[in-house]
């Protein structure tokens, strides 16, 4: 079982009490009004859709209930860390080690399979 | 004449589980989900009689009066002694939110040596004592459902949960119960 680490309940807690929600730091627009559809589609349903490390917003739904972000890492699902809702992106140098292991991929292990 | 609603408990009656994890049903309550800024937490406080928590996972509980943390601005009140909580926390003049939710919850005690293996059957918290110590309170899950679990004793449990689900719930703990052992 996964545990996340909720940053405002202080600890790590299984994976069932939580929901991700979509992409982290999205700016709301201030002049929606004036956007043309273009925009706006880009602002509400266009995302990367990164394969790596991703920022996303997650929910403790079945705990504290606050929104909170992750750092993760969309190939081998590990969170880099977590942060509370309105701070800054962390900076990527201290939540990676720059000799990191190779992390197990699916591709990886297909790759070695006899 | 005015139209007053029929109350009923939910699982009115129930009781089961086994020697290890005896289940019963909480008696009706008065319960309040309240939300409230830092600045409001003392005199909520004082007009509740018991220090609101600030402090994840931990709970206050004085004469039968419980107040639980489910978040940084969240706290579930529940009285056993059916006091108007509402009216308590009107009194109050500070800015707050508070809902009525007396009959949305019930309750199911879950007593014995193998209470926390019960819980456990349908809950991934780590409820050892250290972890999880008597007065310790967390909105967690059991199986499909969300419930307030309160520790009010080494070897005891409160249960909460929305009365639509306490058919599934108590159902599900006294499954658990049997494999806690007798
Ligand atoms: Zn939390």
């Amino acid at each position: 079982m996964l545990l996340i680490y909720c940053p405002y309940c202080e600890e790590e807690r299984s994976e069932l009490e939580f929901r991700q929600a979509g992409d982290a730091h999205i700016a709301r627009p201030t002049n929606m009004t004036e956007m043309t559809d273009e925009e706006f589609e880009a602002f509400f349903f266009l995302r990367d859709n990164v394969k790596g490390l991703t920022f996303e917003r997650w929910r403790h739904l079945n705990g504290c209930g606050r929104f909170f972000n992750a750092a993760r890492d969309t190939v081998s699902d590990k969170f880099l860390t977590t942060y509370k809702a309105g701070l800054p992106r962390p900076d990527l140098s201290t939540l990676r080690p720059a000799t990191e292991a190779t992390v197990e991929t699916y591709e990886a292990t297909e790759s070695n399979a006899k | 004449m005015a139209d007053l609603a029929t109350r009923t408990l939910p699982l009115s009656g129930f009781h089961g589980g086994s020697g290890a994890a005896a289940l019963s049903v909480a008696s009706p309550a008065t319960r309040i989900s309240l939300r409230a800024k830092p600045d409001a937490v003392a005199a909520l406080s004082g007009v509740l009689g018991l220090l609101l928590p600030t402090k994840a996972k931990t709970s206050a509980s004085s004469n039968g009066r419980h107040a639980l943390w489910l978040g940084p601005d969240e706290w579930l009140i529940i009285d056993e002694n059916g006091a108007d909580l509402m009216a308590a926390v009107a009194s109050s003049n500070v800015l707050h939110s508070a809902t009525d939710v007396s009959h949305r919850n019930t309750a199911i005690i879950v007593k014995g040596r193998g209470a926390a293996v019960a819980i456990n059957g349908g809950c991934p918290q780590d409820l050892s004592l250290a972890a999880f110590p008597v007065g310790a309170c967390s909105r967690t899950v059991l199986a499909k459902a969300e419930i307030v679990l309160l520790r009010t004793a080494e070897d005891t449990f409160r249960v909460e949960c929305w009365r639509s689900f306490s058919p599934y719930v108590s159902t599900l703990l006294a499954e658990a119960a049997e494999d806690a052992g007798n």
